[in-house]
């Protein structure tokens, strides 16, 4: 499997690691009302598609960047490549 | 302080030289290192004092730029600074003073072993070594890979040298990847 990192172009996946759903980026805010549940969600519950999954990989034997893959589960297609630090800023993170 | 006894990564008191066929494996600890990362929101700021430090445009992804300070990509508004040992020991202070607040260095002199790779066919032993595209080592090209299980950065100087930068603590692991792949690829 090669995945087209979108600083470096073609890289071989042995060179990755997986961590799991791009929904650990959402991380909730500790200090809200809710914050027992939101984080029972945030660390226990996870969608498990069987089609278009968003994901967090790591380019440990690489650049060391965190990336977010979105790969089909079914036909293991990647259809799309981000840097995690991207996708994090466009969702309001890291201001 | 003045009876201590200068060690090369490799525990000799002079570089380790292998040769094998036409390509030589050089040990060449005389180089002085600091890594620079570019502050949030001081990006710009950051990479003009790069500019200024080696005196030559910022190297854009995978490359390296500059001459006698020289610096590699690394990351996203991340490089590292290489210069000599003799001339710029203080590299991380020198480089310090001119980034200011805009980034944050860090020394990694000793913290890496270098090796350089010389001669006619080191695509043979480069091929057996990393997982690299050997058909973008141009000279100025520069990239982060694993070499026997061990991150390194690779930086292409010329089509007959390519320093391998890894860890200093995976020195000796490395130097057997490496002249191992020599004979093989001889």
């Amino acid at each position: 499997m090669i995945i087209n990192h979108p600083l470096l172009g073609p890289r071989d996946a042995s060179e990755f690691t997986y961590l799991g759903d791009a929904s650990l980026i959402d991380r909730p805010d500790g200090m809200a009302e809710n914050a027992a549940d939101a984080f029972y969600d945030y660390a226990y519950l996870r969608d498990n598609p069987a089609g278009e999954h968003q994901e967090l990989w790591y380019h440990e034997a690489g650049d060391r960047s965190w990336l977010v893959v979105t790969r089909n589960t079914l036909t293991h297609e990647i259809s799309k490549v981000e840097l995690a630090r991207d996708v994090a800023r466009a969702r309001g993170r890291s201001k | 302080m003045h009876d201590l006894v200068a060690k090369t990564a490799l525990g000799g008191s002079e570089p380790r030289v292998d040769t094998v066929g036409s390509v030589t494996c050089t040990e060449v600890p005389g180089v002085a290192l600091a890594s620079v990362a570019a502050r949030r929101g001081k990006e710009t700021q950051a990479q003009k004092a790069l500019v200024k430090l080696i005196g030559a445009p910022a190297p854009e992804v995978q490359r390296f730029t500059g001459d006698q300070v020289l610096a590699f990509w690394s990351g996203p508004d991340q490089w590292m600074i290489e210069a000599p040992f003799d001339s710029h020991e203080d590299l991380a202070d020198q480089a310090k003073a001119i980034f200011g607040q805009t980034a944050s260095v860090t020394e990694q002199t000793d913290a890496w072993a270098r090796f350089d790779l010389l001669g006619d066919g080191i695509n043979a032993v480069l091929e057996l070594l990393c997982q690299l595209d050997l058909r973008r080592f141009e000279p100025g090209y520069a990239a982060r890979s694993s070499i026997h299980h061990i991150g390194c950065f690779a930086l292409c100087r010329g089509t007959d040298h390519v320093s391998l930068y890894g860890p200093r603590s995976s020195a000796g692991s490395l130097h057997h990847a490496v002249t191992t792949a020599m004979i093989s690829a001889h």
